[in-house]
């Protein structure tokens, strides 16, 4: 029996900026106070403010204390723990003054289904998963409910998959459970690959058991007896809590040989992915499980038909089966409740980039990224103005400003020429240049494409060629029509979804920031001042004092002048490296 | 894991452990005084008292919190019931044998025990 519970962060962001020696050192000092019998230390997973970690929270006041570092740790367990007086200079700036971290702006308006337990409970404890209700969905599934009426309940939810493709999960396990076969396997697609996401990472590292127990209710409900999860070897600490948890549910007798006492058996094994982007798509993915070169071929058949090992598989991302075990507690109304029309519930979403509060929130879907970037988010620093969303990763696009209202589901954002995608949300401000934004994501593909099919390989690198030339300034406008043939032709032709999508960011940015791509071919210059071809350094005569700063520090000598006279820059020899202008202490260098 | 009975056992021993990282705008608050003045006068077996009757008697929404100096610290222990909509009680004096009877008559039955409130001691 403890009175107060001290929750760490645990996951990948607040490691990485020390959590794990601020938990040694809360235990050493709750010993030296002699409070070990009455205080406990959790290790949690993610809270979703990464961009205050190390995160801490003590209950049962609730106190969200942000930043915390290890010398901090001291003041914290003698006045707080001992005490009970906060240390105030320590509470997370948004929650002073509030009762409860639910009433922050960063959690007013997020809805926590998936990440229910995150942040909530030890991950690497299955009773603390139990005491949140943890496997009941699987108790009520196997002694009360048939396939059919589980399929019934996942259909009527309106659940769809969260993965990025958005397909009925209902209808994949109707198919798979349609289709006979004496073995069928239950897959969870663990690999995460686009760029900034990690909605995924945290829900593993953060509640283990809650993807855990919903393969299991889908094993039963198509009549497979094994799960693969895949997932990157590069998550070493969602793998870790994976095994750890896969281990504590064969121990309790919640994975393995006749479940519940009702003759169903079903386990769990862990396939680790090498970080190939391609192997998040299904069929390179279970090719990949097969222990073969991860490749996509064509489909049909759909691997509800034919998957791994040409056995009936089913293939959910992790936040699906996140949301599965709620929706067979709660019912299907209850997540038909939330949403929009056609896309019920909620979305995880990684927010990241030139926003306050980087960090992983849910919100009900149809919540508009107005509310996403400017509350949620809190907006952009430095009061820059926002200028676009990326979501969808490589495959998806760019929201302009122009929808910044809009409600965010699946078809409103394909309407306007991006996806949701897996969940990654990259917001940009005005300093961002479009034309490289489209340029980072070609890289990006040019890299991980497999090479199996010519579309795909050939033609993100000359895609890619096209967008060097427009930065570099020596493209034409006919290069914009190449451009928009060769993608449409791209996603004809190419094998699989990556090849087929790779062209979305170059044609979401050129259909709404056109005039971006104008400028950098006809004026030869980049509006945002990125792309360096297109840029000139120079020094305002006016503002410089010759103070030879810039002088001193340009790497290229491209700096001359008299001490006390104004400067000038020789753009031939001019590397454009921007020392100049970071060092100038009269703001008279100028980017143009 | 064989029966429905047995995964229940678990979940409710566990739950009043995960209950307390819930936070409820309804929530009753026993807020001991754990002040150097309190924690002299013998506040924490007190302290560690309410927590476990509150949990051993499965009471939800009820939170047994620490707070810093009164301000009477002659009075210490001093506990303090503050429930939604109602007036505060202060309790004063306070011992662990004390908290029990609190805990049994004011927060399963809601009779306030009045012998042992400041308004009492200071008669």
């Amino acid at each position: 029996m403890y009175r107060s519970h001290v929750l760490v962060c645990g996951g990948t962001g607040c490691t990485s900026s020390g959590s794990a020696k601020i938990i040694e050192k809360v235990k050493e000092e709750i010993k030296k106070n002699d409070l070990a019998e009455e205080v406990c230390v959790v290790q949690t997973g993610c809270h979703g403010l990464c961009s205050v970690g190390p995160i801490m929270i003590v209950y049962p006041e609730g106190t969200f204390y942000s930043m915390v570092k290890e010398e901090d740790v001291p003041e914290i367990v003698s006045e707080h723990l001992l005490k009970g007086r906060i240390v105030e200079r320590l509470v997370y700036d948004q929650a002073k003054g509030m009762k409860s971290m639910a009433e922050t702006d960063f959690y007013k308006k997020q809805h926590r289904i998936a990440l229910r337990n995150c942040g909530v409970i030890n991950p690497e404890d299955i009773e603390e998963y139990i005491g949140r209700d943890g496997y009941q969905a699987l108790g009520k599934v196997l002694k009360e409910m048939t396939p059919d009426e589980v399929v019934k309940c996942i259909l009527d939810s309106g659940l769809r998959g969260r993965g990025g493709g958005g397909f009925p999960t209902g209808r994949k396990w109707q198919l798979a459970m349609g289709n006979a076969s004496d073995q069928k396997y239950v897959c969870c697609n663990a690999d995460e690959g686009d760029p900034g996401a990690f909605m995924d990472r945290s829900v593993l590292e953060g509640d283990p058991h809650a993807v855990l127990e919903a393969m299991a209710i889908a094993g039963y409900v198509i009549g497979a007896d094994q799960g693969y999860i895949y997932v990157r070897a590069e998550y070493p600490i969602a793998i870790e809590r994976l095994k750890i948890a896969i281990a504590q549910a064969r121990e309790y007798g919640l994975l393995g040989k006749n479940i519940f006492d009702t003759g169903f058996n079903f386990d769990i094994d862990i396939r680790l992915g090498a970080g190939a982007f391609v192997c998040g798509e299904e069929t390179a993915l279970m090719t990949s499980i097969e222990g073969n070169r991860g490749e996509p071929h064509p489909r049909p058949p759909f691997p509800a038909v034919k998957g791994l090992w040409e056995k009936p598989t089913i293939l959910n991302n992790v936040e699906t089966y996140a949301n599965v075990p709620q929706i067979i507690l709660n019912g299907a109304e209850w997540f038909a409740s939330m949403g929009t029309e056609k896309s019920k519930g909620t979305k995880v979403f990684a927010l990241g980039g030139k926003v306050n509060n980087v960090g992983l929130v849910e919100i009900p879907m149809g919540t508009t990224l107005r509310e996403i970037v400017e509350e949620i988010g809190g907006g952009i620093p430095n009061g820059k103005k926002f200028k676009a969303a990326q979501t969808g990763g490589p495959s998806g696009g760019c929201i302009s400003a122009e929808n910044y209202d809009i409600p965010i589901d699946y078809d409103n954002l394909v309407a306007i020429g991006s996806m949701m995608g897996s969940g990654g949300l990259i917001v940009m401000d005005e300093d961002t240049c479009m034309v490289d934004i489209a340029k980072f994501f070609l890289e990006f593909t040019v890299d991980e494409s497999c090479g199996k099919c010519t579309p795909c390989r050939v033609g993100t690198t000359r895609l890619l060629e096209l967008l060097n030339k427009i930065t570099e300034g020596k493209a034409t406008m006919e290069d914009l029509d190449k451009i928009e043939e060769l993608a449409s032709y791209m996603k004809q032709n190419a094998l699989c979804a990556l090849g087929q999508t790779a062209a979305n960011p170059v044609l979401s940015t050129l259909k709404n920031f056109r005039d971006e791509y104008i400028a950098h071919i006809v004026d030869k210059k980049c509006p945002a001042g990125v792309c360096k071809s297109l840029l000139t350094y120079s020094i305002d005569p006016e503002k410089c004092k010759g103070c030879r700063l810039c002088a001193k520090n340009c790497p290229a000598d491209a700096i001359t002048g008299e001490r006390k006279e104004p400067h000038t820059i020789d753009p031939n020899k001019c590397v454009k490296c921007g020392v100049c202008m970071t060092k100038c202490k009269f703001d008279a260098i100028e980017k143009k | 894991m064989k029966s429905l009975e047995e995964l229940n056992a678990i979940r409710n021993k566990v739950k009043g452990r995960v209950g307390l990282r819930s936070e409820d705008e309804n929530q009753t608050r026993v807020v001991v005084g754990m002040a150097t003045c309190g924690i002299a006068a013998g506040a924490r077996p007190v302290l560690n008292a309410m927590a476990k009757l509150v949990a051993d008697k499965e009471l939800e929404n009820v939170a047994v919190v620490q707070t810093g100096c009164i301000g009477m610290c002659r009075y210490e222990p001093i506990v303090e019931i503050l429930e939604p909509g109602k007036e505060k009680v202060t309790y004063v004096h306070m011992t662990a044998e004390k908290a029990e009877e609190i805990v049994d008559q004011h927060l399963v039955k809601g009779n306030p025990v009045v012998k042992y409130t400041l308004g009492a001691a200071e008669k």
